[in-house]
């Protein structure tokens, strides 16, 4: 691959996900030294920088269950030129959607309140925590979303392959080996 | 003329009766499909199978060819067509692949990953749907059904039991058991019907198998869906 003039500059965020698309990312090994000769990395829990610069390529894990993924999510949108649904969590709401079928105020109800062992339990309501969601959203719904790489995580040679394909000016595309919902 | 038509330039010979999508099958071609089966009449409810037949869409799975016609399938405008339509049916029940014991072995996910489907692209209905795991050999996880109705031509056809049914209409639609409990527990279904193992997707599920076989080695793991048109499902 030609190494571009300009390193592109890359953002990653989980949302509501298990940070496993990100270990997935690092599955990519060695080949992290070469992704580094072509990108540079803004905000991201690889560098711990806490707000999204202007990107040309952002990464998104997870789902949306609360309002500050909400904020962190348009953040990228506003910052990234091109915007990626990493992982099942991204693209459908995943694992944490689970709940969708259950009323908000019942599973805090359960979770904080009623269920056996708590003693003086309540349901909490500090003004520093985010508020949650009525429904745990994909992200797609909230802002437009540009590629999509399923896989509950992806392995790390389908995340390689969109990442080379896109710094290599080629559509993406996963083909049967690397295409897995699961 | 000559008993054959073409299928994407190609030329399928077929016999008295039979439908374009059988033809197709006998002559080793992929038709996506998901209520259809070989073994049963066909239903003509997905549309997946729809077809370009003299340049008018027709479900492939209940037209039955003309000599000399001219059948398009594998086209963008088709496949983009069908990749809406499994959109569709993925966002209208809940289809969790990660959890679903069916992963690797579902003709819904397979067929997804034929048509590059890369995103559900609609909105979620994230639908309430309880699971039924009163029957102690099998459950069903009614939110993995597309509605193909293939349980219930099983069941009435070769089981002569009619232990499942599609009810309501629209939206509405939704699969129940010939129980006044609503239960499976209280039909006469068994591990032994035909019924037992036609699901395409993961509603009828044998318990205490689960993962038996590892996700990554099933079925679709190893071959697309259109190198294997007709499957006998690992596990299933």
């Amino acid at each position: 691959m030609d190494v571009p003039v300009k390193k592109l500059k890359v953002a990653t965020a989980t949302l509501a996900g298990c940070f496993g698309c990100h270990m997935s990312f690092l599955d990519i090994d060695e080949r992290l030294l070469e992704l580094i000769k072509l990108v540079e990395f803004d905000r991201s829990p690889l560098t711990d920088i806490k707000h999204c610069g202007p990107c040309d390529i952002g990464i998104i894990e997870g789902g949306l269950c609360n309002a500050e993924n909400v904020h962190v999510l348009q953040e990228f949108r506003l910052n990234c030129k091109t915007l990626i649904a990493i992982g099942a969590c991204a693209i459908n709401g995943g694992l944490p959607a689970q709940r969708n079928h259950l009323s908000l105020p019942l599973i805090l109800e359960e979770v904080y309140h009623a269920q056996h062992g708590l003693i003086d339990g309540f349901i909490p309501n500090d003004p520093e925590l985010p508020l949650p969601l009525d429904k745990v959203y994909p992200i797609h719904e909230v802002v437009k979303v540009d590629y999509f790489i399923p896989g509950c995580p992806p392995s790390g040679d389908a995340i390689w392959k969109v990442l080379t394909d896109l710094l290599a000016g080629r559509e993406p595309e996963l083909g049967h080996n690397l295409m897995h919902y699961d | 003329m000559d008993n054959t038509f073409t299928l994407d330039g190609k030329s399928i010979p077929y016999s008295e009766g039979q439908t374009i999508i059988q033809a197709a099958i006998a002559a080793g071609e992929y038709i996506p499909h998901l209520c259809f089966n070989p073994e049963f009449k066909p239903h003509g409810s997905c549309k997946l199978c729809t077809v370009k037949a003299n340049g008018r869409q027709t479900a492939s799975c209940t037209q039955q060819p003309q000599p000399g016609m001219v059948v398009e399938s594998d086209t963008k405008e088709l496949n983009d067509e069908r990749r809406v339509l499994l959109q569709m049916l993925f966002v209208e029940g809940n289809h969790f692949c990660p959890s679903c014991e069916k992963s690797g072995n579902c003709q819904l996910q397979a067929t997804a990953y034929e048509l590059e489907m890369m995103s559900p692209h609609f909105d979620q209905f994230f639908p309430d749907r309880p699971v039924d795991a009163t029957h102690s050999e099998y459950l069903l996880d009614f939110n993995r059904c597309i509605l193909c109705s293939l349980c219930v031509r099983a069941s009435r056809d070769v089981d002569g039991k009619n232990v499942f049914a599609l009810s309501g209409r629209g939206i509405k639609s939704h699969l129940i058991v010939n129980a006044k409990s609503g239960n499976l527990v209280d039909t006469d279904f068994s591990g032994d019907d035909k019924a037992a193992h036609v699901c395409p997707v993961g509603v009828i599920i044998k318990k205490r198998v689960g993962f038996a076989i590892p996700i990554g080695r099933r079925t679709f793991d190893e071959h697309p869906i259109s190198a294997t048109p007709h499957p006998i499902v690992k596990g299933a």
